[in-house]
């Protein structure tokens, strides 16, 4: 390695040690051979993201997502302008500029309303990765609580959590998602809220399982069993001493879990049980799924509304994947598959 | 192997009182007031509101009602007249054709089992067989595309995988050959269709099958790259076997186990998971049955059906987890009985 490249290595991992949180209780063991392997970063999440920036895959992956993300973030000030209003809906020129195929102005064709596809997709990434993100910050809540309560307190407590969670665990949850979403009262189905709900609660059993096996591999550390001489309440231990410890495993297991809680958004959304837009606030605000339900009648003539939110969805759910496996290696953590 | 299947049984009780009181707080307790629901907008007569309550008996305590609801699903009834007699579930009508619920699925869900079926068996052939092939031929194109592919299969919406095959092999290769070589894209065939009824099984079977065949592929090849590394294998080679046996007659031996227990539980998967691939396909088992009614409102036909579904899933993991007393020696030799 030249120096060149070790002058920039340093001022990353400055940068980088900026960032990430600089946690006291790194885990014990191998440290000689921790830093030996990052040359001289010093903390767990210095390390992660050192071994993470030399895995390709997964920084592609985030950089892709990253890409999505401020397209979507700042779409309003680009996308209206260059490509036509996503929800502007003109019967006029319905017939003028619908289910065109790709050109200069529009690159990805029109739609049946004469929408540009392109601008679509980028406001639809907005509904599902938000859904997503939501969906899985849902579970983890729940998870968390629950795991805690499980793997902290043991005994009965855990037993019922833990039987609980079999039974989720016990079913594809795209059916109970679709009792749940079929059976609520129709004015209270609007907006995101039910479905971001529906999948976060079917899917904390297994954060709740992920988080209850690392408690139990760090409650009989010394440093607990030092915080709870010092009088710490069950809940600081918990928050201050252990969550810090085991939330490796939590972190790597949501980010593969948002690409997962977007295909349930879209397969839902596929059959008709997805998000029905405020009429007021977003009336035409969609994902992705929702588009491609929605072109399906179209098909034969214009396979482009089908195909390019399908592609989005499978290009951010792969990413999301590749990340989470990346982010897993990073931070050496085991999960059975 | 008795003890085996015994506790497999004891393990179900919880899950099985679980599931169903999930399904009954869900479909019963959490709709809110049915009484309500069913007068609409008129505002009742208080002695005609608790007459129609007594009549469900929403006014008995929540595990009575539980109870009630264990008692419909059972498929078997007493009256004391009639003595014990095989009605099937009581699930209710369709609002829309006032057919029995029961007997819908009843009529729809052999087409479901066919296309299970068929997904099943794409699974082994193609899940085993990429996962071998990406095993003995590791770090080479072969491995990589394999890894890259279950990937890529894993983060596809069903769905869309499905409409993407109808328009390539229904309407593009239609259009290329001038329509003397295409596969049909919906329903199931019947009489006076263009195809063979197997036919109408091959695109919707493939899209059913491909995320398990994805995940049948890695748990194959990572199980045979693990089982590589073990004392007996390379003591197998030492003694001069051929690769092939050492392949066929040493490593898959134990290497199969988990893949076949994946593919057994998967089966239950698929007995549901065809609702998306069903739809999309127009092929009528109960998947496309729960999506109409879906459509239509026709909540009791959404809430039995997959209600049935479920419970069909649970005994199909149950039979699935005791073959195994069969298929594993160690439990059927009863050597490691708390296996």
């Amino acid at each position: 390695m030249t120096d060149d490249q070790k002058a920039t290595e340093v001022s990353d991992r400055a940068i980088i040690e900026e960032l990430v949180p600089v946690h006291p209780h790194g885990p014990a063991g191998d440290e000689d051979e921790r830093r030996k392997e990052s040359r001289g970063a010093r903390t767990l999440y210095g390390d992660a993201w050192y071994r993470l920036s030399r895995n390709k895959l997964a920084l592609g992956a985030l950089a892709w997502l990253m890409l999505l993300i401020l397209a979507t973030l700042t779409a309003d000030l680009w996308v209206p302008q260059n490509f036509g209003a996503p929800n502007h809906i003109d019967s006029s020129t319905i017939m003028a500029t619908r289910l065109q195929g790709p050109s200069m102005t529009h690159p990805l064709g029109t739609d049946d309303l004469g929408r540009d596809m392109f601008a679509r997709v980028i406001y639809g990434a907005r509904i599902s990765l938000t859904v997503g993100a939501l969906a899985v910050l849902v579970s983890v809540l729940i998870g968390l609580l629950l795991g805690a309560l499980s793997g902290f307190y043991a005994g009965w407590l855990d037993a019922v959590i833990m039987r609980i969670a079999d039974v989720f665990l016990a079913f594809p949850y795209i059916l109970f998602a679709i009792l749940l979403l079929s059976v609520l009262p129709e004015s209270s189905r609007t907006g995101i809220a039910p479905v971001v709900l529906t999948i976060g609660v079917l899917g904390w059993p297994s954060i709740a399982r992920v988080f209850r096996s690392s408690i139990l591999s760090v409650k009989e550390n010394d440093y607990v069993d030092a915080g709870r001489a010092l009088g710490a309440s069950d809940g600081r231990l918990i928050v201050r001493h252990i969550l810090p410890n085991a939330v490796a495993p939590i972190l790597v297991y949501a980010t593969m879990s948002i690409g997962g809680a977007i295909l349930t958004e879209a397969a839902l959304s596929f059959l008709g049980l997805g998000i029905i837009p405020d009429p007021v606030s977003a009336p035409n605000a969609v994902s992705w799924g929702r588009m491609i339900s929605d072109g399906q009648s179209y098909l034969t003539s214009n396979p482009g509304i089908v195909l390019w939110p399908g592609l989005a969805i499978l290009t951010t759910v792969l990413a999301f994947t590749l990340l989470g496996d990346g982010v897993r290696d990073a931070l050496d953590v085991k999960l059975k598959d | 192997m008795g003890r085996y299947i015994l506790r497999r049984f004891a393990q179900f009780i919880p899950v099985f009182f679980g599931v169903t009181l999930l399904l009954f707080f869900i479909t019963t307790v959490l709709p809110g007031d049915p009484v309500a629901l069913k007068a609409g907008e008129k505002q009742l007569p208080p002695a005609v509101y608790a007459a129609l309550r007594h009549s469900y008996g929403l006014d008995k305590p929540w595990y009575i009602q539980y109870v009630n609801y264990l008692g419909a699903l059972s498929p078997v009834h007493y009256t004391p007249k009639a003595g014990l007699q095989f009605t099937g579930p009581d699930l209710g009508e369709s609002i829309s054709t006032g057919r029995p619920v029961t007997q819908m699925f009843s009529e729809t869900y052999p087409y479901t089992a066919e296309l299970a079926f068929t997904a099943i068996g794409l699974e082994i052939i193609f899940g085993i067989g990429i996962g071998i092939i990406a095993a003995v031929k590791q770090y080479t194109i072969w491995d990589t595309l394999a890894t890259l592919g279950s990937s890529i299969l894993v983060a596809l919406p069903v769905f869309w995988l499905g409409l993407m095959l109808q328009y390539l092999f229904g309407i593009l290769m239609k259009e290329w050959t001038g329509g003397s070589f295409y596969l049909p894209i919906s329903g199931s065939g019947g009489p006076g269709s263009p195809f063979d009824p197997w036919v109408y099984l091959v695109l919707p079977g493939i899209t059913l099958a491909s995320v398990s065949t994805a995940y049948a592929a890695r748990i194959m090849r990572s199980q045979l790259l693990e089982v590589a590394g073990q004392d007996y294998v390379r003591t197998a080679r030492a003694k001069g076997l051929r690769e092939r046996s050492v392949l066929w007659g040493h490593e898959m031996k134990n290497a199969l186990i988990p893949v076949v227990t994946f593919i057994g539980l998967d089966l239950g998967a698929m007995l549901s998971g065809a609702i998306l691939t069903e739809t999309v396909f127009n092929w009528p088992g109960v998947g496309l049955m729960i999506y109409q009614a879906i459509g239509r409102r026709d909540y009791p036909v959404v809430v039995g059906g997959v209600t049935l579904v479920l419970v069909v899933v649970l005994v199909v993991n149950l039979l699935v987890d005791i073959s195994y007393a069969f298929l594993d020696p160690r439990i059927r030799l009863g050597a490691n009985a708390e296996g």
